[in-house]
């Protein structure tokens, strides 16, 4: 496997979607390519990092404002 | 009015029993809708306007449009996928609004690899929480996501920021799969590429 191979496979290898056969390759090239092997780490760090910081939060005080608007709008309708 | 269709065992999302009912006129069980999805919604209108303004505004009208258009729900796709693909639509319609010189698509820049085939190879810190102040990392990743064009930002957020799955990505954007697959993949990189600057290891250790 090189690490072409190894790139055009990387979103299903992250979902868990490669076959077993295939996945023992994978792994196998992990083993021996430190770039794919940092790839992947700092990829996944990537992720994280974003999930664990939501950077975008709706403050309590536009929340209410927010769904007071939206519920008379819509109750205004019956 | 139209019934929702159930496909044979599956178990039924809560959501088509306060859709029903907010047809009916039960607006205390669309009032439920709105505050279970209406963070989500915000932080996907955000994620792909990059204005604060706009994505209230956009929460707003995400929800009263779904309101006005619940008959068209098909129960196909879940709720939130729907309410998803209402939010993309109007942060995109937004950015052009705004962008009046550059089209705005989901298409945009997605033809181009460059910027996405990795460069940089460095360990990253395994702390970046400790490295930068928690306000600090929230601009870092701020200013580092806004610098993606907005189809990547977009199926990043949704499918990992978000959570979505894949199907429900594609759903949301009107893609096929292997279009979103194809986009992560780029957007990742280009995001991890950008963010290595910020994360690499200052510590002068390097891994054998
Ligand atoms: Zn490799």
């Amino acid at each position: 496997m090189t690490c072409t191979d190894f790139l055009a496979r990387m979103t299903d290898y992250f979902d868990g979607e490669v076959e077993p056969e295939l996945l023992a390759e994978i792994k196998a090239h992990l083993c021996e390519c430190h770039h794919c092997e940092v790839l992947v780490d700092t990829t996944r760090q990537t992720i994280r990092v974003y999930r664990d910081h939501q950077v975008y939060e709706l403050t309590d005080e536009v929340r209410e404002r927010t769904v007071t608007r939206i519920m008379s709008a819509c109750t205004g309708k019956h | 009015m139209p019934v929702i269709e159930q496909t044979g065992t599956e178990e039924v999302h809560p959501d088509v029993a306060l859709v029903e009912a907010s047809r009916n006129g039960d607006t205390a069980a669309f009032e439920k809708l709105v505050r279970q999805y209406d963070r989500q919604i915000f932080r996907t209108a955000q994620h792909i306007t990059q204005n604060r303004e706009d994505a209230e505004d956009i929460t707003q009208d995400v929800f009263m449009k779904a309101y006005n258009k619940l008959e068209q729900f098909q129960g196909n796709s879940k709720f939130s996928t729907w309410l998803t693909r209402i939010a993309v639509n109007e942060s995109l319609m937004r950015l052009r609004k705004r962008k009046t010189s550059r089209t705005v698509s989901m298409d945009q820049d997605v033809q181009t690899d460059e910027g996405s085939i990795p460069r940089d190879f460095a360990d990253w810190t395994p702390d970046p929480e400790q490295q930068y102040g928690t306000s600090e990392l929230g601009d870092i990743l701020q200013r580092t996501i806004a610098g993606l064009s907005p189809g990547f930002r977009t199926v990043f957020t949704l499918r990992d920021i978000e959570n979505l799955s894949t199907e429900e990505t594609a759903q949301a954007l009107g893609l096929s799969v292997p279009a979103v697959k194809s986009r992560l993949l780029r957007a990742r990189l280009q995001l991890r590429e950008r963010l290595s600057r910020y994360m690499k290891r200052n510590d002068g250790r390097v891994k054998p």
